[in-house]
């Protein structure tokens, strides 16, 4: 599960923590992650474990172009930008959850028969569930790749340098809202693959994101922002602290412990465990 | 006499103004319902500009109000059904109980800054909720049901009419509206502007930058408590999930942002503006149940931040504040 957090929160870690962007909407992302995956499914029978491309290339068309048309703007006003940005996506998750239940009605959804739900696989004599498991190992893969990727390769210099100095970097001849636009893809990318693994083994609904955002922005800012490998551990810490607290305290309150260890790393790093700004 | 003290005396004049206006209008407005939506704007304003008065002057951004709204709410209603005590007192309690919490949070918290600041607002408050949820003293899930007794201005309950929420959320409203008012033109209006601005440069003349934070939050803590117990008397039953979510605290911060966020009619507007409209559009498409109204509401929000990121409010300024375009 703690894995599973990981990958819900590196999508997030690209977007918030590596564009400093606000995202509210990073919830509702995951929702029309999970649908795409489910109506694959529902129309042509294809297992999630195969549409999870398919989705994540969906995903990264649909960051790019929300981008394109509201966060762009909103991070073009001057004065008190984090408002507009935490509104203006505000916004947009609302929008999208008004869409999913005109579109795709409130209705609880699932998909009954896939490749791998309700599977167990027996390692060294411990049971674990299959879906969970390929989930930690794409989480694995996704981290994995996402490092590589922002410290080997020209575009993740470029991302990281436009965060710094958008004005410095247009001087060499970056375009802003070119690398912005496809790190939104990338980071909604993430998101898909999240949401993919995710619509196995939970409902599908309209407002199943925000019950998965609160703890995605936790995850990040526990690990620190502008820290990809911050993101991962904090969400290993994440799920282990959740079911430490799910075997002391009711189940109703095993979030307390989340929020209570992030309250604490905080009063004691202010940036996280292995934040940079 | 220079021009922010005519600028002041003005917005003073026009505050009484529009209060009078307002309280006349009961007298052309019958309709029960359009009143409900009088009386929540009138809150949702006077809770904005609580918001507003940490969020905006002191530039501190807090999505966990609704911590402060629900303990004001759990306050009045607790010691109300189980010990008699009288409305009043349980306002005033549970105002006092939330600045003191605002100030014991504050502590740990004020270090923060930026997102995590942010975020660590937002988890207090789900905490808050979380623990609320079990607490089977207080209803739990369930909540609080306050029994009606009887019309009377000691226990504040009126079965009949909704007038004198009205009036009393009128007060409130302006009573909040003054203080803001009052605050602006006083030291802790400067020192609040000055870390909102730049708190290395505050501190460095001299602005306790802490006390200042911790000041803001503690009279933004108590009226929003104000506001959660008037809430809990108005629609005399209380739940968690009513008081206290994660929703709640954005819709308290959000009329001052859409209105203009750290001015003095920027949580008026807003709140005139987006209340109303929220009412509206929820009972009279919203029944369809497939979510027209959130599309609607999530559209407006989104195109208002875009379009206006200083707020409707600066739509009546003669200058637009930022761009400095000359006359």
């Amino acid at each position: 599960m703690g894995l599973l957090y990981g990958l819900l929160a590196v999508g997030l870690a690209l977007i918030f923590g590596l564009m400093d962007v606000t995202n509210f909407a990073h919830g509702e992302f995951l929702m029309l992650a999970m649908y795409l995956t489910f109506f694959l499914f529902a129309f042509w029978a294809l297992d999630p474990l195969l549409s999870i491309p398919i989705v994540a290339a969906g995903m990264f068309i649909f960051g790019a172009v929300i981008y394109l048309l509201v966060i762009r703007f909103a991070m073009r006003a001057e004065a008190n930008r984090g408002m507009v940005q935490i509104f203006a996506t505000f916004g947009l998750a609302i929008l999208m959850r008004g869409l999913a239940q005109f579109f795709f009605t409130p209705d609880y959804r699932s998909i009954p028969a896939s490749m791998l739900g309700g599977k167990t696989i027996s390692v060294f004599g411990v049971f674990l569930p299959v879906p969970q498991l390929v989930g930690a190992l794409i989480s694995i893969a996704a981290f994995g790749g996402l490092y590589f990727f922002m410290k080997k390769t020209d575009f993740g210099r470029a991302l990281e340098a436009t965060r710094e100095d958008a004005g410095a970097v247009a001087l060499v001849g970056i375009d802003k809202n070119k690398v912005f636009a496809l790190g939104w893809g990338l980071g909604s990318a993430l998101i898909g693959l999240a949401g993919g693994v995710m619509a196995i083994f939970f409902y599908v609904y309209p407002d199943v994101g925000a019950s998965f955002a609160l703890i995605a922005y936790v995850t990040v800012a526990l690990g620190g922002f502008g820290s990809v490998f911050g993101a991962f551990a904090g969400g290993i810490i994440v799920g282990l602290v959740e079911a430490t607290t799910a075997m002391i305290l009711p189940p109703s309150l095993k979030s307390v412990g989340i929020y209570a260890v992030y309250l604490l790393v905080v009063f004691i790093r202010p940036r996280g465990l292995f934040g940079s700004i | 006499m220079d021009s922010f003290t005519q600028r002041r005396r003005r917005d003073l004049i026009l505050a009484a103004i529009l209060a009078v206006i307002a309280a006349c209008v009961p007298v052309f407005v019958k309709d029960v319902y359009v009143q409900n939506i009088m009386v929540l704007t009138l809150m949702y304003a006077a809770l904005s500009q609580a918001w507003n008065i940490l969020g905006g002057y002191c530039g501190q951004i807090s999505l966990g109000h609704a911590l402060y709204f629900g303990l004001g709410a759990y306050t009045t209603a607790l010691l109300f059904t189980k010990f008699g005590v009288l409305p009043w007192f349980g306002m005033l309690g549970g105002g006092v109980l939330s600045a003191l919490i605002a100030l014991a949070l504050g502590y740990p918290t004020f270090r923060l800054r930026g997102h995590y600041f942010v975020i660590a607002t937002i988890v207090i408050a789900e905490i808050g909720l979380l623990l609320f949820h079990n607490w089977d003293y207080a209803g739990a899930a369930l909540g609080i049901d306050i029994p009606v007794r009887g019309d009377s201005w000691a226990k504040f309950q009126f079965a009949r009419s909704k007038l004198p929420f009205y009036y009393f959320a009128l007060v409130f409203c302006c009573v909040a509206w003054f203080i803001t008012w009052w605050l602006e033109d006083s030291r802790w209006g400067y020192w609040w502007r000055a870390v909102k601005d730049n708190p290395d440069a505050a501190e460095s003349l001299g602005v306790v930058v802490f006390n200042s934070k911790m000041g803001a939050a503690a009279v933004s803590a108590f009226l929003t408590a104000v506001g959660g117990s008037f809430y809990a008397l108005f629609v005399s039953y209380i739940d968690p999930e009513s008081t206290m979510t994660f929703q709640f605290s954005l819709l308290m911060a959000l009329p001052a942002v859409l209105g203009g966020i750290g001015t003095l009619w920027g949580p008026v507007l807003g709140a005139v503006i987006l209340i109303p409209m929220t009412e509206l559009t929820r009972s009279f498409i919203g029944g369809s149940g497939r979510g027209v109204d959130l599309i609607l509401y999530g559209a407006v929000i989104v195109l208002i931040s875009l379009a206006r990121p200083d707020g409707l409010i600066g739509l009546f300024s003669r200058r637009p504040a930022s761009k400095g375009v000359p006359q």
